[in-house]
């Protein structure tokens, strides 16, 4: 298989958060166009488009041709790509499968998301189409709710208390702090973890990465084009996409993500590495129960240890895996078809000793898993910022 | 969403919880998927489940989606059923306070969501606190 090397050379991305005066294309063209001004190109061989709900909650589809049309790219190979808040990493993945197997040299990836110009429940409803809707959504489950069937039968099988997963809630927000572009800027404190409202028993709000607009980009290329320019040249190393069962009920082993560690497991064979060689790790933070299921199916702690890796201290800045160092889903915030692209984005910033306030120290290897639904697309992605 | 076609299709299923069994390995299946998950040969023979079970995690949603907000704030498990197969649905006739994971459940047709004060009215299964 003839593969070439593939380097992110240009990222951009908006503030996360509820952009009132922007829509879907005003939020993509702001992240497309500081993406190509970052590396200076004016032209595209490809646009990919990630994105989940535009047709269901802004009455948009077919948005690879709208985006590619509004951002002065008309005329070029364009298209959306959809799998639930996979999305983002998904259109990346495309992305880099067009530039690796050379019918593509320049390709744009835009992730975006509009949600907040729909009511709660209307949102709510959305995000459960991620779910199996007849097996499910018809029996009024929400998304929160099978992340909250999760956390309980956690909680049961290893004996943790809600209180244990307050960490993950307080580094995220600690990290947000320093991001600009996230969307809260807000300390948590347990006292706080532990009086948040009820979303779905034992899941509450502070569990729960916010319903947000957004829209982040890269620029791919072939790494060779790159090399010896001076800049430091970030290769993505690995490019992985693994599936498991949509419905929750139907997996083996309902705490054990399958799909994450097989998307792993491809990803460290691609990159010729282990987790234990991984300086930083933005995963798929969108409810506690999930980080700590994504440490486990990663292999950075094993199964039942996730949480404890938490309550250790292991996942801070400092720790031996750093994760949502911008803050991850919960503070940067969740646009869910966005939210792939923009945890490359941030991991490009961090091997570019871009992050400010979040260095992580001598950061050369950063992986960032993207999960849709509960666990049944998972993209994972390597990068490596060479010598 | 609840379609009347889809209500239709789904009737077997939804009304008395027939699934199917895999003829080469012999494992139940529900709901019904017509490839056995555990060996992947072709199963499309009915089985009908005895609609008992325990549930393996459950969850009360005070947030619901569009569509439900008159039932909330209401309750929804894993039932993992004896022959095997998890079924996700909503607990009935109990309250969130008396659900502990373990407790013996058993299958009811019941309401599931109406369309509006004229639309069609869905019925499927819930789970209900086992007597005995």
């Amino acid at each position: 298989m003839l593969v070439r090397e593939v380097a992110v050379i240009g990222i951009g991305q908006t503030r996360v958060g509820e952009h009132w005066e922007k829509d879907l294309r005003h939020l993509a063209l702001e992240a497309l166009q500081a993406a190509m001004r970052d590396v200076g190109v004016e032209r595209v061989d490809a646009l990919y488009v990630g994105n989940m709900l535009s047709g269901e909650l802004t009455g948009q589809e077919h948005i690879g041709a709208l985006v590619a049309d509004f951002a002065g790219l008309r005329g070029v190979e364009a298209v959306k790509v959809e799998a639930a808040c996979g999305s983002g990493a998904a259109a990346l993945r495309l992305g880099y499968v067009a530039v690796a197997g050379g019918l593509a040299d320049v390709v744009l990836v835009v992730g975006v998301e509009k949600m907040t110009d729909a009511t709660g429940p209307e949102a709510t409803a959305a995000l459960a189409m991620a779910a199996d809707a007849d097996h499910e959504v018809a029996h009024g489950l929400t998304f929160v709710a099978l992340n909250a069937l999760l956390m309980r039968r956690y909680m049961y099988e290893y004996g943790y208390k809600k209180k244990d997963f307050a960490p993950f809630t307080i580094n995220a927000h600690a990290n947000g702090m320093n991001n600009p572009y996230a969307m809260f800027h807000m300390k948590v404190t347990p006292e706080a973890y532990a009086r948040a409202r009820m979303i779905a028993d034992p899941i509450n709000l502070l569990d729960s990465s916010p319903v947000a607009d957004g829209a982040a980009a890269v620029v791919l290329a072939p790494a060779d084009w790159v090399r010896g320019s001076g800049k430091p040249v970030i290769r993505i190393a690995a490019s992985a996409v693994a599936t498991d069962a949509v419905a929750l009920h139907d997996r083996r082993d309902p705490l054990v993500l399958e799909g994450a560690a097989l998307s792993a497991w491809r990803a460290y064979q691609q990159a010729g590495i282990g987790p234990e060689e991984v300086d930083l790790f933005e995963l798929h933070d969108a409810f506690s129960i999930m980080a700590a299921l994504s440490l486990e199916a990663a292999g950075f702690a094993r199964r039942g240890e996730g949480v404890r890796l938490a309550l250790d201290g292991e996942i801070t800045l400092q720790g031996r895996i750093p994760i949502a160092t911008m803050g991850g889903l919960k503070a940067r915030g969740h646009p869910v078809g966005a939210t792939g692209v923009y945890q490359v984005v941030e991991v490009v910033q961090q091997l570019r000793g871009e992050a400010g306030a979040n260095q992580v120290a001598n950061a050369r290897v950063g992986m960032a898993q993207n999960i849709g639904g509960s666990g049944a697309t998972v993209i994972t992605h390597i990068l490596v910022r060479e010598a | 969403m609840s379609l009347p076609s889809k209500n239709w299709r789904l009737r077997n299923q939804r009304y008395r919880l027939v699934g199917e069994i895999c003829e080469k390995c012999g494992t139940p299946i529900f709901p019904p998927r017509d490839v056995c998950p555990e060996c992947e040969a072709p199963a499309q023979t009915s089985y009908v489940f005895s609609g008992r079970g325990e549930v393996y995690s459950y969850s009360t949603i005070y947030h619901p989606p569009a569509g439900f907000e008159k039932y909330a704030p209401y309750t929804v498990a894993l039932v993992r059923l004896e022959e095997g197969p998890m079924v996700t649905a909503q607990l009935t006739d109990v309250g969130p306070e008396g659900v502990y994971i373990g407790m013996p459940v058993e299958m009811v047709t019941r309401q599931m969501q109406t369309d509006g004060d004229e639309g069609v009215i869905a019925y499927g299964y819930k789970f209900r606190p086992r007597m005995g």
